[in-house]
């Protein structure tokens, strides 16, 4: 891509092709089917009816009049495999294989939607074709999964007909570095890998820093459980976090990004790597991109399975090839990141946002959210939910929204008991606070964070002291044993909740847990012990007499815990 | 030099000998390629054996030490043979609460391993990881690149004859 | 650079900007409790026992790692914080056997100071312990991972100083575990037994093994002639152990202690160092003068000649045939000395009294062997020398001074310079020079090549030749020589080099704690001791003229060959292998 007109040209030209995805039927195609790639649903076998759906086609003769694509996740996972119908935009859900038949008969060749796999809102019969008029759709604000529903995240032209590197363009051709960082300053956008911090800052920090060469490092780590926004955005519109970060080399002056991904996700790393080759090709990567002299180009570091690596000093010596230990900070990696060279690091959906804040400029982002907490955030609803995946909301939605309106309420008719947000660092959201919106102060005040965005949502059948059993579990697990208070004290926590959960707690247990985590909170090393006593403090908060009842009554109200005899 | 001790007279060694050494040339007399390169290894070799781990550490000019130390650091490295099915049953937040449980112990009842353990055949090894990103379909697990999801304990051995 | 000032404590003080607000805090005289720091080579904030609070900040601040900032408020005694500290401790001591009674750092444990410190009285958790094996495989260090803090103190010195890496982190979590790979023996690996991970040790989870029994069973048994060399190094550390200030000189008390102790002989390693510099120097004019490999590289350091065996065994020709003093000791306390005693090589039993764990290492070498027996048949190091001292309740200071016995105790300052970096280098030059020029030196104090810096180097006129010669301690910077070697841009005749930073008086047998004021003050010493001797040049030594003219016949000669010289093994770094 040697300048902005080229691209314009054939974004102009790729609009044209791809309008009916807007609704407006165009060209030769009367139908294009999307039907969802997300892990998700490739796990429920979309890809065969992909193969169905084709073959079914071509024995109509319709394939040059229908296209199939498959598409990043939509979003409601549990309903799929899903898939949407453009022009119309209507929405089929839990499609099988030997569903494409009746869909191309009915639906393709005689335009008539099949009723049966139509969408029906809890408790009613009555179907909703169009997926703008469902609840979970319609109450969402996408910024971040801006692309998902409409294009193939293995075609590069698909998100250049969404604008896709035109913010690239705009900055590397019609802004200095410095208006960049400003934008994004100005925007408010903060890091959404739990901490929150003004991404624009981090920006200014390491461009003003001394050393080079400067370095850019998306965290793809996603290593709560029980999250998976990063990785839909890695599927489904990888080129969103390729033109992010490379906007970032232009402002802070780097030649060179690194994506750290989990192994886990290997869908995700093959896509990402597509992604990187194709922009190479277009020039969007590489040398003298858009013509103007700045060079960039973006490598792909494999993680190995710990979690402590999400932390961002560990991850950075991770990069380097040793164990994941994460080191005091100061320095901050503004001033001394990978290789000891200024660095910024960035999220995955924080790198997602900056393309449209470039775009829209900063005034539009900062018009979504609430005062402090800026545009929208991706939640990965999942637990005792109706519908769970993944959702975008603008900050400042309630809880209750989330979990009830878009959500859709918890199953079975059980009663709701907590959120928990923010994973194994996270804390609870009872009852009685259903209509906190989230953002990042209000979760804090309540003892819970926002986090990466996990939400899990948890019904009456769970136990408490079990769940923040199984948190401290996963961080004893995790925990790196570089610090003390880290590596013994979340054991002896565990431990403790251990004896609690089979009926061998004793009194005066809270009070030592109570002591014993907020001890670890002030002393641990990094973020991961610090955090590591949030889900125990959180659930004493709110449900200490289901502590009480373990240890005085051996009872366990959900159920959960099986009380064994003392051990002698 | 031959680095292991062993008699390696095959011709199937020395091959996986030298794919390894391809492998290392990538990174030869860098070492921050260790993770990267340890990957590869394992993916060629099945695990991470000491040999293996010798010789990336004479490649990259690291020492045992820290290979062995970055291999027992990251849980997706290992230092036992895995069977030809790897089982990873998700243990995270959102299957945790939906059933994971329920899930090894069907496994467990199924085949008679724990995680963490291969059965005699080398058929299966199972392990418990941390989410999988299939959360949606809680409880889920993955058995080599299939994710299965919305498991019930029934299910599970139909899924596992798949495997032989 | 740019000064910051802070309050602490409600002082104000005026410091460098980088400074921690440990150091800072220290010029105030205001002492924060540590355990994993060690000041320059393990700065990692891992043991959280040194927390402040700083206004502002979210939790408290490891003052060990985190630098002054300008306007800084920190308090660094609040009862908060010191309740925290504590519950850190007792976490610590909640996975550590309490077993000091019978812990060889019993009473020289900073863990245990800490304990007393806080008023430990209860441990209120109880679960899961550490319990990985006792690695007892190598003949100089011993590994106990139950009683290890992981301050990884050891594994910064034996990786950032050493250039070694024998032992790191392995596992994680609960689990991790200080090792070498595969949770091998220390014998199984390249770990050159130089004692510094021990030095280093807070407490007594890697230390050295205790060999006093042997001694003690040799002292008894009547049947046994029992002599005893002692080391450049040990006459100006032992003190140390019993109390004494560092850079105490206590020759001549720890001879009447040895004597005390029941040795039938006490010697000295200083007359083999005159003897080794008569040996090498000429090794080092043969191969000027006969085109041999250059640069020689001195070879009296075990902890050092492993390390080339291990890691350049390609550069072996450049070492000196020379053994080292200790073992010159054995081979001729079992030849020359017995038969001039009078009395059987096989009931001679040698003890060495050593700074060093690698001299354990070194002399049960199968090569050692040249006098029919094992030379040198137990080292101990000098904190077991005090531990013997203690043991029969001697008070170093109250003792008599007396003299070492001869021959083999008569010595001279070049001998005892040994003991500090850059003497061997020095005492060479002594005599190389007036043994060339034939001239009697102005000036015997080589200034340029003494001190604690890492390379040092020098060009010496010594008749028409200028001889270049450097200077290596620790185990790092011998590797940055080796590497120039290696490049050829090493251009020297001569290189000493020496295992131990400092030299030997920072042996990884050295009393506890060592580190680079101590060995300093140990440096003093040695050039003290140095000045006050009648003799300090080694040709001038009549024990070891002596020794040529009734036994040896000349340097170099067939005897010296037999008893003096020895060989060298090219390991790799998977010896195991
Ligand atoms: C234990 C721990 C785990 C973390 N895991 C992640 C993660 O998986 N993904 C992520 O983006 N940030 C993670 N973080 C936060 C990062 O340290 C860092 O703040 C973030 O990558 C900065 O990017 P942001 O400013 O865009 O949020 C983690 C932090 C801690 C302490
Ligand atoms: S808090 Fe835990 S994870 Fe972080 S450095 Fe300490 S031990 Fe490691
Ligand atoms: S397996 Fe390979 S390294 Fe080992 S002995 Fe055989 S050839 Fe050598
Ligand atoms: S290491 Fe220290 S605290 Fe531990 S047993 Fe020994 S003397 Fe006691
Ligand atoms: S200090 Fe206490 S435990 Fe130790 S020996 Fe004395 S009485 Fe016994
Ligand atoms: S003795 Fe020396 S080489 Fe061996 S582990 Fe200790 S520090 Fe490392
Ligand atoms: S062995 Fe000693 S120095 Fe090494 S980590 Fe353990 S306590 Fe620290
Ligand atoms: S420098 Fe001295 S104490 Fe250290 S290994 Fe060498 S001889 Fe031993
Ligand atoms: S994976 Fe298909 S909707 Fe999420
Ligand atoms: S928690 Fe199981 S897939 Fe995420
Ligand atoms: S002394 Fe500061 S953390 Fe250990």
């Amino acid at each position: 891509m040697k300048s902005l007109a080229q691209l314009e040209q054939l974004k102009k030209e790729m609009r044209e092709v791809l309008k009916i995805r807007d609704g407006v039927a165009s060209g030769p195609w009367n139908y294009h089917v999307m039907v969802c790639g997300g892990a998700g649903c490739i796990s429920s076998n979309c890809r065969d009816i992909v193969t169905a759906l084709k073959a079914e086609l071509a024995a109509k003769g319709l394939e040059k009049e229908v296209k199939v694509v498959l598409t990043g996740c939509m979003g409601p996972c549990d309903m799929g495999p899903v898939m949407i119908v453009y022009p119309e935009g209507t929405f089929y859900r839990r499609v099988k294989p030997k569903d494409a038949a009746t869909i191309v008969e009915e639906h393709l060749a005689n335009g008539t939607p099949v009723r049966r796999l139509l969408y029906r809102a809890p408790g009613s019969t009555e179907p909703i074709p169009k997926y703008s008029d469902i609840d979970f759709f319609k109450k969402q604000h996408k910024v971040v999964l801006r692309n998902m529903l409409y294009i193939d995240p293995l075609l590069i032209e698909d998100y250049i007909s969404r604008d896709g590197y035109g913010a690239l363009g705009k900055a590397l051709t019609q802004m200095k570095p410095e208006e960049v960082i400003a934008t994004v300053k100005a925007a408010g956008l903060r890091g959404r890998g739990g901490a929150g911090f003004p991404s624009g800052m981090k920006w200014e920090f390491t461009a003003k820093a001394t050393g080079s060469p400067k370095y850019v490092v998306c965290n793809a780590d996603e290593g709560d459980p029980g999250a998976f926004m990063d990785r839909s955005v890695l599927e489904g519109d990888p080129h969103s976090i390729i033109e992010g970060m490379t906007i970032c080399g232009y402002a802070i002056g780097a030649e060179r990004g690194y994506v750290y991904i989990r192994a886990e996700y290997p869908l995700a790393i093959e896509r990402l790597e597509a992604a990187i080759a194709r922009a190479r090709e277009f020039g969007f990567l590489g040398q003298d991109i858009f013509g103007t002299g700045f060079n960039f180009d973006i490598e792909i570091r494999i993680g190995a399975g710990a979690f402590v690596c999400g932390e961002e000093t560990a991850l950075l010596t991770s990069i380097e090839g040793r164990r994941g230990e994460p080191r005091p900070r100061p320095p901050f990696p503004a001033n001394a990141g990978l290789f000891g060279k200024p660095t910024v690091i960035n999220n995955v959906e924080t790198w997602a946002n900056i393309a449209p804040i470039i775009l829209n400029g900063s005034e539009w982002f900062a018009s979504i959210g609430t005062e402090k907490s800026k545009g929208t955030k991706v939640f990965a609803l999942a637990g005792r939910v109706n519908n769970t995946g993944l959702v975008e909301v603008p900050m400042g939605t309630t809880v209750r929204e989330i979990v009830f309106d878009i959500g859709g309420g918890i199953p079975r008719k059980k009663a709701f008991k907590a959120v928990q947000t923010g994973g194994p660092s996270g804390g609870c959201i009872p009852a009685e606070h259903l209509d906190v919106p989230v953002d990042y102060d209000s979760l804090g005040q309540l003892g819970a964070i926002m986090g990466s965005g996990g939400m899990i949502v948890m019904d009456e059948d769970t136990c408490m002291v079990d769940i923040a059993k199984f948190f401290l579990d996963f961080v004893v697990d995790e925990s790196c044993g570089k610090c003390s208070p880290c590596r013994i004290g979340t054991k002896r926590a565990l431990e403790t909740l251990e004896r609690i959960a089979n009926g061998n707690g004793k009194e005066g247990d809270i009070e030592l847990l109570l002591e014993l985590c907020s001890t670890i909170k002030q002393t641990a090393l990094c973020g991961l012990g610090q955090t590591a006593p949030n889900p125990v403090l959180s659930t004493i908060r709110y449900f200490r007499h289901e502590y009480e009842d373990h240890i005085k009554e051996h009872k366990c109200q959900a159920s959960v815990c099986e009380f064994k005899a003392a051990e002698e | 030099m031959v680095a292991c001790g062993c008699k390696c007279e095959t011709t199937e060694q020395a091959q996986l000998i030298e794919q390894l050494d391809r492998i290392i040339d990538e990174y030869r007399g860098q070492p921050r390629g260790l993770i990267q390169v340890l990957h590869k290894a394992q993916e060629l070799v099945g695990y991470c054996p000491k040999w293996v781990q010798v010789r990336v550490a004479e490649g990259l000019g690291v020492s045992l030490q820290e290979v062995y130390g970055v291999v027992t650091f990251y849980a997706l490295f290992s230092l036992i043979p895995k069977g030809r099915h790897k089982i990873s049953v998700c243990a995270g937040t959102a299957c945790y609460v939906k059933g994971t449980k329920m899930v090894v112990k069907a496994i467990r009842q199924h085949l008679g391993i724990k995680p963490g353990q291969t059965t005699e055949d080398s058929r299966f090894s199972l392990e418990t990881v941390r989410c999988i990103g299939a959360c949606g379909l809680a409880p889920a697990m993955i058995i080599g690149k299939d994710v299965h999801g919305r498991l019930e304990p029934e299910q599970i051995p139909e899924i596992l004859e798949q495997y032989q | 650079m740019a000064m910051i000032t802070l309050t602490i404590d409600k002082q104000k003080v005026a410091v460098k900007e980088g400074t921690t607000i440990l150091e800072a805090a220290k010029q105030l005289g205001i002492n924060i409790p540590t355990l994993c720091y060690l000041k320059e080579i393990n700065v990692i904030g891992a043991c959280r026992i040194c927390m402040v609070e700083v206004q502002g900040a979210r939790t408290f601040v490891a003052a060990c790692v985190a630098p002054v900032a300008e306007g800084m408020v920190v308090r660094t005694n609040t009862a908060a914080v010191v309740k925290a500290r504590k519950l850190v401790l007792e976490l610590i001591l909640s996975d550590h056997p309490m077993e000091c009674l019978t812990c060889v750092r019993n009473q020289n444990c900073e863990l245990q100071r800490l304990a007393e410190a806080f008023g430990l009285t209860e441990i209120r958790f109880q679960g899961a312990t550490t319990d990985y094996p006792v690695d007892d495989s190598s003949p100089a260090i011993v590994r106990d991972p139950r009683k290890c803090v992981l301050c990884r103190r050891c594994v910064s010195v034996c990786a950032e100083v050493q250039t070694v890496r024998a032992i790191t982190a392995q596992e994680r979590g609960f689990k991790t575990l200080i090792a070498p790979a595969f949770n091998q023996g220390l014998s199984e690996v390249a770990c050159v037994n130089c004692g510094q991970c021990a030095l280093v040790c807070p407490t007594g989870a890697i230390h050295e093994k205790d060999d006093i029994d042997k001694v003690w069973a040799a002292l008894a048994d009547p049947k046994k002639h029992v002599v005893v060399q002692t080391a450049p190094a040990v006459r100006v550390t032992v003190g140390e152990a019993l109390g004494m200030a560092p850079g105490s000189i206590v020759t001549g008390k720890m001879v009447a202690g040895l004597r005390h102790l029941g040795f039938d002989k006490v010697f000295d390693t200083d007359f083999t160092a005159d003897l080794t510099i008569l040996e090498e120097g000429n090794e080092l004019l043969q191969r000027v003068n006969g085109g041999g490999t250059l640069p020689m590289i001195t070879s009296c350091s075990p902890g050092w000649i492993k390390f080339i065996e291990h890691f350049y065994p390609d550069l072996l020709p450049h070492l000196s045939t020379c053994k080292s003093p200790q073992q010159m000791f054995g081979a001729l306390a079992k030849t020359y000395y017995a038969q001039k005693a009078g009395v059987d090589p096989a009931d001679v039993f040698c003890v060495s009294i050593m700074p060093c764990t690698a001299k354990k290492f070194e002399c049960e070498r199968p090569e050692m062997n040249s006098s029919g027996y094992q030379d040198v048949d137990v080292v101990l190091t000098s904190r077991e020398l005090a531990r013997m001292f203690k043991r029969v309740g001697i008070n170093l200071a109250a003792l008599p001074v007396e003299e070492y016995d001869a021959p083999l105790g008569i010595s001279t300052g070049a001998g005892e310079i040994f003991g500090a970096t850059g003497g061997v280098m020095e005492a060479a030059l002594r005599t190389v020079y007036e043994v060339v020029t034939g001239k009697t030196l102005d000036n015997l104090d080589f200034e340029m090549v003494r001190g604690l810096d890492g390379v040092k180097e020098a060009t010496v006129p010594v008749g028409d030749l200028n001889v270049k010669v450097a200077v290596a301690n620790g185990l790092g910077n011998a590797r940055k020589l080796m590497d120039a070697i290696k490049a050829g841009t090493a251009d020297y005749h001569f290189i000493e080099i020496m295992c131990c930073p400092g030299g030997c008086i920072g042996g990884g047998g050295s009393p506890i704690p060592t580190n680079t004021e101590i060995r300093n003050k140990r440096i003093a010493a040695t050039y003290v001791e140095d000045k006050n001797m009648p003799l300090r040049k080694s040709h001038e030594n009549p024990a070891v003229q002596a020794l040529y003219a009734e036994f040896l016949e000349k340097p170099l000669g067939h005897k010296s060959h037999e008893l003096l010289h020895t060989k060298y093994t090219p390991r790799g770094q998977y010896p195991e292998q």
